[in-house]
């Protein structure tokens, strides 16, 4: 192949397992290409050259030596920096863990380190994955590779950037309210939130622990299931880990490429249509479901009354959580200290000068919600939505296996567009929320570009908890007819970068 | 306003009280990871990214404190809760590695207790126990400079080596009915925790080292009028003292709160509701942060963790392991040695009572293992420096020791260097007595060839022995003893004095 970043991740192993290509060159190739684009596109904070050419020499090496690889060896990847990485900065997108060496590795690190897979390094995201848009982040915005003027979407807007600008085969998200789904349908990538306590959250940096879930990034379903595959599984160090097998991701999507959808019923959600979604975006929407008919699925409309709440009450539990979890970034212990003549002060001025905007509105938000004589009213009442929510799904899941919608109402907006507005930010991900709420499953792919403004549109399938599998199953499915109509997939249609020299 | 004693403050008023009681878990590891719960290492040495709250790092409920706490739970007649939450205590502090503590707020694991304590004559009363709930402990700031508090230190320094230790906090309900009785009902209450959390083996217990550490709310209402039913008259505005960490002081520091308030009272003034600091060396109390501008520590379900569910098998399992009530074995112990008040205080203030306990089970007489504990080894215990348990001597070599003594094999002297042989290492009592070749001389023409020696050497004493004087044998008595190392029979060599002398005993 004349350019390997433009092959998937398993053609990837396959070719390193046929002695085609090795994993250095691949390594030399995407970093190669990051140096070409990133300049424009900023999906990464921090490059780790010489680590992840380390990691791919030994492989090489290994596999000269006739020794028994996993089956991802050798295919490098890029990590949101949400995840801590001994060695290597983690910063979560603020100024206040600016410099911040973490001395352990997070369980999915060492996963991947285990997986024998070049780091190539960390990518940019929102500010402690506060945000649709990667706008908010400490160190500038990432750019989308379909429309440099346009956000990448967020909190992974670097993740998602990194897949679409080829500078990255696969890549690590966390997704607390669409953060891994929404980048991934405004960039025409594939993203998964697994099952709630599927992917162990040890050593990622919380933002609302009751709805963070680490998940794959990638540009194919089967390249995000091979993914899946190697984060997933219980931890003993994460208490809200699940005690079960990873789901079989891959032989799921294998089956959704190879055998039709005959039995299989698939749920609409009424709610999530109409009003505020982009012509386009819907009429991708209707011409996937027709696809899926078309291999055989039964459609089914389903109704959640109670997603109407579903905004309200994530933006009361996501910023409690957060006020706290962000609490211990007061200088004491890492990263930023601005000194002043006492501890409060110095806590104080440390915060003010060290978190963003965005971050100060949620903390703010959240210290009230928790208040003495507000509890009840906030926090309590968002978490009975909650549990309203998980009623609407049980009661849907018993007409249709899957559930599916359009990702995102629209395609991706103009850099500075929402940045005043946070409702109208927060609306983006009106979609994606529900499933956190929920604890199940989602998954975003390509369902093409929006005839109007010829940008991509996501595809959005969310399963009961524990059934992961069935979202591969049905996406690979979708994304075969896709690309059988495309000739191809979505990727080979986004413009050409400018390649730096 | 009119200094008042306790006394006084009695008299006049009702007094209602509370104590919330910390008790230290010597589980092997912390709370919510698996660094060492031990005290007195180089600071920051037993640390790691759970208990120095880094980001990304996640708490793991410790199973054995659970089991700990439930005990305890047991112990004090609590309900089990089937399904119970750690909650989030938000606060910045810097010792608060994650500025929040992770505690238990509106589901407590073991709750609705009552505990009886049993006060020095005898009486008996219950206190109703409010909750037992699991934490986890801060770490702890030095402040360097100035007077060595916060204020005016020139730097500080935090080990977080007792972060993340666990503890179980335990809220008594508001207690009345005490009376006068306040100070050492509150003083009995605390020692009763201690003996139990001690018998349980879930904590050491020592309230020096912080272990176990109270702080004590106590409010004034008035007295009844006639005809009035007490229970009727509402509570007064409470003070808080925080860290009263002795038995003793816990006694003054009521003393304190109780006259102080009186005082206020007496003179019109309000008692304000406020946590206040003990002072060890004055007596008395200074005041801290007032309630009214406390913080709002913004509790909600800590999300990293699961809910605490013990199976109720586990739980009876569990309740099938608790000890009996310190007082009530106290009093039957008491009664089955024949020991006075005051034997069985020392022995309790000594912590010799499972020492003797487990010598008496070996075959021991009680007085006679005692004697031994509260004897000789509790002077070496002093000597030495160290607890009485850590001795290197077991009950059953105390009791075997003792069955020699019995037995007239060797006598209290020499068990003393039997002893002394046994704690050297040198092996049991019975090959220590071997070994150094203590046993007591019994063949009497061993005796009777030193008694002659000692006659003919002092003649003088003969003769006033022959004349009468049988006092003086005594100083025969002493030679013999003195050629035979000790191991002579004191006694038989009186007699073969008095025989070789030719005078009737």
């Amino acid at each position: 192949m004349a350019d390997w970043t433009r092959a998937s991740a398993a053609q990837m192993a396959a070719a390193m397992k046929a002695g085609e290509v090795t994993s250095v060159e691949l390594t030399q190739a995407h970093l190669d290409r990051i140096a070409a684009v990133d300049g424009d596109v900023h999906a990464f904070l921090h490059v780790d050259a010489e680590g992840a050419l380390a990691t791919a020499r030994e492989v090489d090496a290994a596999r000269a030596a006739g020794e028994e690889l996993p089956p991802l060896a050798g295919v490098p990847i890029a990590v949101k920096d949400i995840l801590v990485t001994k060695g290597m900065p983690t910063t979560a997108g603020s100024r206040i863990l600016e410099g911040w060496e973490p001395p352990y590795d997070a369980t999915v690190t060492r996963k991947i380190r285990e997986a024998r897979m070049p780091i190539l390094g960390k990518t940019n995201m929102d500010e402690f994955a506060m945000g649709s848009s990667t706008e908010h982040s400490g160190y500038g915005p990432t750019r989308n590779p379909w429309d440099l003027d346009r956000i990448p979407g967020g909190s992974g807007g670097g993740s998602a950037a990194s897949l679409a600008a080829w500078e990255a085969p696969l890549a690590i998200g966390s997704d607390t309210g669409g953060s891994i789904r929404q980048p991934a349908s405004v960039t025409g990538t594939v993203g998964v939130k697994p099952t709630y306590g599927g992917v162990s959250r040890y050593g990622a940096i919380a933002l609302a622990s009751s709805l963070d879930q680490l998940g794959p990034c990638a540009r194919t379903v089967e390249d995000a299931a091979l993914l899946h595959e190697v984060m997933g599984g219980h931890d003993p160090m994460d208490a809200t880990s699940l005690d079960e097998p990873v789901p079989s991701c891959v032989d799921a999507a294998r089956q959704g490429r190879e055998e039709d959808l005959a039995g299989v019923r698939i749920g609409v959600i009424k709610e999530l249509s109409g009003e505020g979604y982009q012509a386009g975006v819907e009429q991708r929407f209707e011409e996937s479901l027709e696809l899926l008919k078309a291999r055989g699925a039964e459609v089914v409309e389903v109704s959640c009354p109670s997603f109407e709440y579903a905004l309200a009450a994530y933006y009361l539990i996501l910023p409690s959580e957060a006020s706290s979890n962000l609490a211990k970034f007061d200088s004491v212990r890492f990263g930023l200290r601005v000194e002043k003549a006492t501890v409060e002060r110095t806590m104080g001025a440390t915060r003010a000068e060290g978190f963003g905007d965005e971050v100060k509105r949620r903390i703010i938000l959240g210290t009230y919600a928790l208040s003495a004589g507000y509890y009840d009213a906030y926090y309590g009442s968002a978490q009975k939505v909650r549990t309203l929510i998980q009623r609407d799904f049980a009661a849907a899941f018993e007409q249709a296996d899957v559930l599916v919608s359009p990702t995102t109402p629209t395609t991706p907006f103009k850099l500075g567009e929402r940045l005043d507005d946070p409702l109208a930010m927060y609306l983006n991900d009106v979609a994606t929320i529900p499933a956190n709420l929920a604890g199940i499953p989602g998954l975003s792919l390509p369902s093409g570009t929006a005839p109007e403004d010829g940008l991509p549109t996501g595809f959005q399938i969310l399963a009961p908890a524990h059934e992961d599998a069935r979202m591969y199953r049905i996406g690979a499915a979708l994304e075969k007819a896709l690309a059988e109509q495309w000739g191809g997939h979505l990727s080979a249609q986004a413009p050409e970068l400018e390649v730096a020299q | 306003m009119t200094a008042l004693t306790y006394e006084q403050a009695m008299e006049q008023f009702d007094p209602v009280f509370g104590i919330e009681v910390h008790v230290e878990l010597n589980t092997a590891t912390k709370m919510f990871c698996g660094c060492a719960n031990e005290f007195g290492a180089e600071p920051n040495t037993q640390v790691c990214p759970v208990c120095l709250g880094l980001p990304g790092a996640m708490p793991v409920t410790n199973e054995k404190a659970v089991e700990s706490a439930i005990r305890l739970g047991l112990s004090l007649g609590c309900a089990i809760r089937e399904s119970s939450r750690f909650a989030r205590k938000n606060y910045f502090y810097p010792d608060l590695a994650k500025d929040y503590q992770i505690s238990q707020y509106d589901e407590p694991t073991c709750f609705e207790g009552s505990l009886d304590v049993v006060l020095d004559d005898g009486e008996v009363f219950t206190i109703g126990i409010e909750r037992a709930h699991m934490e986890e402990d801060a770490g702890k700031n030095t402040h360097k400079g100035g007077t060595g508090g916060i204020q005016g230190a020139d730097y500080s320094l935090v080990d977080y080596n007792r972060g993340g230790v666990p503890l179980v906090e335990i809220v008594t309900k508001p207690i009345t009915g005490a009376g006068a009785r306040t100070a050492e009902v509150a003083r009995a209450y605390v020692a009763t925790i201690r003996d139990i959390v001690k018998a349980l083996g879930i904590s050491d217990g020592r309230m020096e080292q912080g272990s176990v550490r109270a702080d004590v709310n106590l409010s004034l209402r008035p007295k009844a009028v006639a005809g009035e039913d007490q229970d009727a008259v509402p509570f007064g505005k409470r003070s808080e003292t925080k860290n009263v960490n002795s038995l003793r002081a816990i006694e003054r520091a009521i003393h304190h709160e109780a006259a102080r308030q009186a005082g206020l009272l007496l003179a019109g003034q309000p008692v304000v509701q406020e946590t206040r600091h003990w002072h060890e060396d004055t007596g008395s109390t200074t005041p801290g942060r007032s309630k009214e501008e406390a913080e709002d520590y913004r509790y909600f379900p800590e999300p990293d963790l699961l809910p605490v569910e013990p199976s109720r098998a586990w739980v009876e399992e569990l309740r099938g392991t608790i000890p009996e009530h310190p007082a009530k074995m106290r009093a039957r112990l008491k009664d089955e040695w024949g020991f006075s008040d005051t034997d069985m205080r020392d022995a309790v203030n000594a912590d010799a009572l499972d020492l003797i306990a487990a010598t008496v089970e070996a075959g021991a007489k009680p007085q006679a293992a005692r004697k031994w504990w509260m004897g000789e080894l509790a002077r070496t215990a002093n000597d030495r420096d160290v607890a009485l348990a850590s001795l290197p001597v077991t009950p059953a070599q105390v009791a075997e020791l003792q069955s020699l003594v019995d037995a007239g094999t060797i006598n209290d002297k020499l068990a003393r260097q039997a002893l002394e042989g046994v704690l050297a290492g040198e092996g049991s009592p019975r090959e220590v007595v071997e070994s150094r070749g203590l046993e007591v001389v019994s063949d009497d023409s061993a005796l009777e060839a030193a008694v002659d020696d000692a006659l003919a050497s002092q003649p003088d004493v003969l003769a006033k022995i022959q004349d009468g004087k049988i006092q003086a044998a005594g100083a025969i008595v002493g030679a013999v003893m003195k050629a035979t190392r000790g191991q002579a029979d004191a006694g038989r060599v009186r007699e073969i004095i008095l025989q070789r002398a030719g005078v009737d005993g």
